[in-house]
């Protein structure tokens, strides 16, 4: 690694209505190096990012790219320059082939007429790298979202990219799909590419970035070399106090069986049993694609089951669709927040009173006092970044986002609440404000069923862990028996 | 969180965004100015009650058809149905002999049934709306010619008159009419939990559905309502034209979607308000009041409405990107 200086930032400031997002924030990156950015949800991290592709106008401030400075960045002027970037959110165009979306609006080199028979070879290549299987010929919004990210990473890197930008690219995607994924982006440092790396997930820090820099309350606080900081130290730099991180015990052991489940099939699951208890939280594992969402989507009455039989409380119920399982007092935090979590227009408080709109009306009038302060019980409970309670969702940060479905499945005040992949793109410190919430809820008896990829999370978490894959359970793990590698077989398929 | 979030006054950056949210309604006041000027009848209190007795028709339909296009749906067949129950209620008056007081009624639940219609066909044939009520419109109308055979029906009762034609305290009674379903309109759609699952709908269908939201219902349910809200204006249409013809309430639907895209109701759902709709009600009021004045001729006329249509259509669009751009990539978040 030379130390040549490819693209410099310097006291960059922009201000949303209520929220200076940036604050003088300088910060340069070097060539061929994988330059980390950490900070705390709503820290401006995106909006940096933003600023730099051109996708926001900053208000004051010079992006140096290749010693040359720009006082104001358009989104062709960057890509011009050699400037990818996955968006912490997806770009893509749901209703066109993953061929088409990775060569979205590129013409190509040998005839004036668009070829689908070329772009889909080019694909089949590009997706090769990641040793996935799609067909390039599917529709995006047909792909799950680690899928679907995985079409985002190929479409950056299929083109003649400098500097890639990446914004929490690993939050969808499961251990082995994030190692191919740190595979591409060591050959694409070889070859020189700066990456900046936005993510939460400190180990991966570790594993894969040269330098790291801190942003706090949109002001930029430090860079570091990563060999040379430590895992506490960069927590509180982010944080800007002392926070330790743990996973909190429980006192309580799980009651009786609050949700039974006998060979359920259907939406790409076959024949899957298990059961949760009052006050557990089993963990779900597997690989993307192992149909952990298609399970919750099965037990919301989120799509059709085919056969099998799931019982409440010992007793057996009909669920066809999500209505029959909220009033069975099952409640969903689903993984896609844009498409399937938010109403991203309206104001955050509406969205997280939605659920039980309808449980505080009067007459149908809906009683605001009390959805005032609903909501603003979550917002301070879990610690969501808002100027005030009416700001539309769109305009939160991702994480802050992610904050708000949450709040909004708990204030469902369900009985037995599936997450899945609850603390997706969220900080260190509100993982900790959620696991603490969540294990409240056990002690009060809720059934906890928990989808998630952060390997750590669902073995300091869980009581109990079942296992899927492709589409079936592998098997089902006990507190005294949990071993990482062991899990990972199973859902590889290996035992 | 400290100085990040500190709020910051700037009495201009206000004053820049209260004007943007009001633009329809400037429009408004610089065109009720310039004819002020143009046509010196224009501020005569014979003209505006005119004026407004001339939108009220078609403003009480688009309350109707604001709840359908909030939830993300369209109605093109507003006209048509009321072109139908017109010549309807027509025949159940004079060729039926039925007094007012049970032909009413009957025309009003006739109006939620053709609304019915509407919604079960979009949700059985999952067809867009803007295609199924194109195609309810062209049958809801040929109907009414049908049953019509040409006629210009007569001889109503004088008690039914009133509807279209009396006054209260000096105001019309469509206007009346018209301010009472605009104030329950935007009462159900800013108080009552069905209006929130509305915007929910329009805002996010699948979001709505995972959160309990029968969605097929809803979606039959508002194309009723604008059914019902679309007979009301079919009774005062007819008591104020006191003959069942089938050119009656024909286009009623374009009025009501320009004035609804002036007023701020997105195309794609999840956003419009009341004042909005009614805003945008009186420009093209005004518009017309104005052309009438000034003696223009009918085809100069509709030149003029269908500009206005595509300039309601670009602002909803400009403000849409203009949106869209202040982050591309909100899509990021
Ligand atoms: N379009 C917008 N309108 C208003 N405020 C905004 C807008 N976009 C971002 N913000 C605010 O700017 C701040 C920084 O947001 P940003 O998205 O950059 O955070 P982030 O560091 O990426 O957080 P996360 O880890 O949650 O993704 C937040 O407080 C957010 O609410
Ligand atoms: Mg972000």
């Amino acid at each position: 690694m030379d130390d040549k200086v490819v693209l410099s930032l310097e006291n960059i400031t922009k201000r949303y209505p209520g929220v200076l997002a940036l604050n003088n924030v300088s910060i340069s990156f070097q060539a061929g190096e994988v330059h980390a950015l950490l900070g705390e949800n709503g820290a401006g991290k995106s909006t940096l990012i933003k600023a730099v592709a051109g996708a926001i106008d900053i208000d004051s401030g010079i992006i140096k790219i290749n010693g040359h400075e720009y006082s104001k960045m358009t989104p062709s002027l960057s890509r011009s320059l050699g400037v990818e970037v996955i968006y912490q959110e997806f770009n893509l165009v749901p209703t066109l082939s993953c061929a088409e979306n990775i060569y979205l609006c590129e013409r190509s080199e040998k005839s004036v007429l668009f070829s689908a028979k070329e772009i889909e070879k080019k694909a089949v290549k590009v997706l090769d790298q990641f040793g996935v299987k799609i067909d390039p010929r599917t529709m995006v919004q047909d792909l799950s979202i680690a899928e679907q990210q995985i079409i985002e990473i190929a479409k950056a890197v299929s083109k003649n990219v400098k500097i890639l930008i990446m914004d929490e690219p690993s939050a969808p995607l499961s251990v082995s799909e994030v190692e191919l994924m740190f595979k591409i982006i060591n050959q694409l440092k070889q070859k020189g590419v700066t990456i900046i790396y936005i993510s939460h997930r400190l180990e991966e820090v570790f594993r894969i970035s040269d330098r790291v820099s801190v942003m706090r309350d949109g002001r930029y606080v430090t860079t570091k070399n990563t060999k040379e900081t430590n895992r506490q130290e960069l927590i509180t730099l982010m944080v800007g106090r002392e926070l330790k991180e743990s996973y909190p015990q429980r006192k309580k052991s799980p009651g009786e069986v609050a949700l039974e489940v006998k060979n359920l099939t259907g939406n790409g699951d076959r024949n899957i049993s298990f059961s949760v208890r009052k006050g557990e939280i089993l963990g779900i594992s597997g690989l993307v694609g192992a149909g952990r969402t298609e399970l919750a989507q099965l037990l919301f009455g989120a799509a059709p089951m085919e056969s099998g039989e799931i019982l409440v409380n010992g007793k057996p119920v009909k669920i066809h669709s999500p209505l029959d399982a909220i009033q069975h007092k099952i409640g969903l935090l689903t993984e896609d927040r844009k498409g399937q979590g938010l109403f991203l227009e309206m104001a955050v408080k509406w969205n997280i009173s939605f659920p039980i709109v309808r449980r505080i009306s009067n007459y149908g009038v809906v009683n605001t006092k009390k959805e005032d302060a609903i909501a603003q019980k979550y917002k301070e409970r879990i610690n969501i970044k808002t100027p005030n309670l009416l700001q539309q969702v769109i305009n939160l940060s991702g994480g802050n986002q992610q904050k708000v479905v949450l709040a909004k499945s708990l204030a469902a005040e369900s009985d037995i609440l599936i997450f899945d992949e609850p603390t997706r793109g969220i900080d260190v410190g509100a993982k900790q404000d959620i696991y603490h919430l969540m294990t409240e809820l056990a002690e009060n008896g809720i059934a906890i069923l928990m989808i998630s990829s952060d390997m750590e999370e669902l073995l300091g978490m869980s009581d109990r862990i079942i296992v899927l894959c492709e589409g079936a359970l592998a098997g089902e793990v006990q507190k005294e028996n949990f071993n990482q590698h062991y899990i990972l077989d199973l859902a590889s398929g290996i035992h | 969180m400290n100085n990040q979030t500190m709020v910051y006054n700037k009495f201009g950056a206000r004053l820049g965004s209260i004007l943007q949210k009001n633009v329809p309604f400037l429009i408004l006041i610089l065109l009720v100015i310039l004819f002020t000027f143009i046509a010196p009848n224009f501020m005569s209190v014979g003209n505006l009650r005119t004026l407004i007795r001339q939108i009220s028709f078609a403003g009480i339909s688009a309350v109707g058809l604001m709840f359908v296009m909030i939830s993300g749906g369209i109605d093109l067949s507003i006209g048509s149905q009321i072109v139908f129950g017109n010549v309807l209620l027509a025949i159940m008056m004079v060729d039926w002999k039925l007094p007012p007081a049970i032909a009413i009624p009957l025309i009003l639940l006739v109006g939620t049934g053709l609304g019915a219609v509407n919604g079960i066909l979009c949700i059985k044939l999952n067809i867009h709306p803007l295609i199924i009520t194109l195609g309810t419109s062209a049958i809801f109308k040929g109907m009414g010619y049908i049953i019509n055979q040409s006629r210009n029906i007569m001889g109503f009762p004088d008690s039914f008159r009133w509807f279209g034609q009396g006054y209260v305290w000096g105001i019309p009674v469509p206007v009346i009419v018209m301010v009472i379903v605009a104030l329950i309109g935007a009462f159900i759609l800013t108080k009552t939990y069905f209006g929130r699952q509305i915007f929910a709908l329009g805002g996010n269908e699948e979001a709505a559905r995972l959160a309990g939201v029968n969605i097929k219902r809803m979606k039959v349910l508002l194309f009723m309502i604008c059914g019902f809200v679309s007979s009301i204006t079919t009774v005062l249409l007819l008591s104020r034209v006191f003959a069942g013809q089938t050119i009656t309430g024909q286009g009623l639907e374009f009025d009501c979607l320009t004035a609804a895209l002036l007023g701020g109701v997105s195309f794609k759902g999840g956003e419009g308000n009341v004042f909005g709709l009614m805003v945008g009600m009186l420009i093209i009021g005004v518009l017309n009041n104005a052309m009438q004045l000034a003696t223009f001729p009918d085809f100069s006329q509709t030149v003029v409405k269908g500009s206005v249509l595509l300039i309601a259509v670009a602002f909803d669009v400009y403000q849409k990107n203009r949106k869209a751009k202040e982050t591309v990539t909100k899509v990021a978040a």
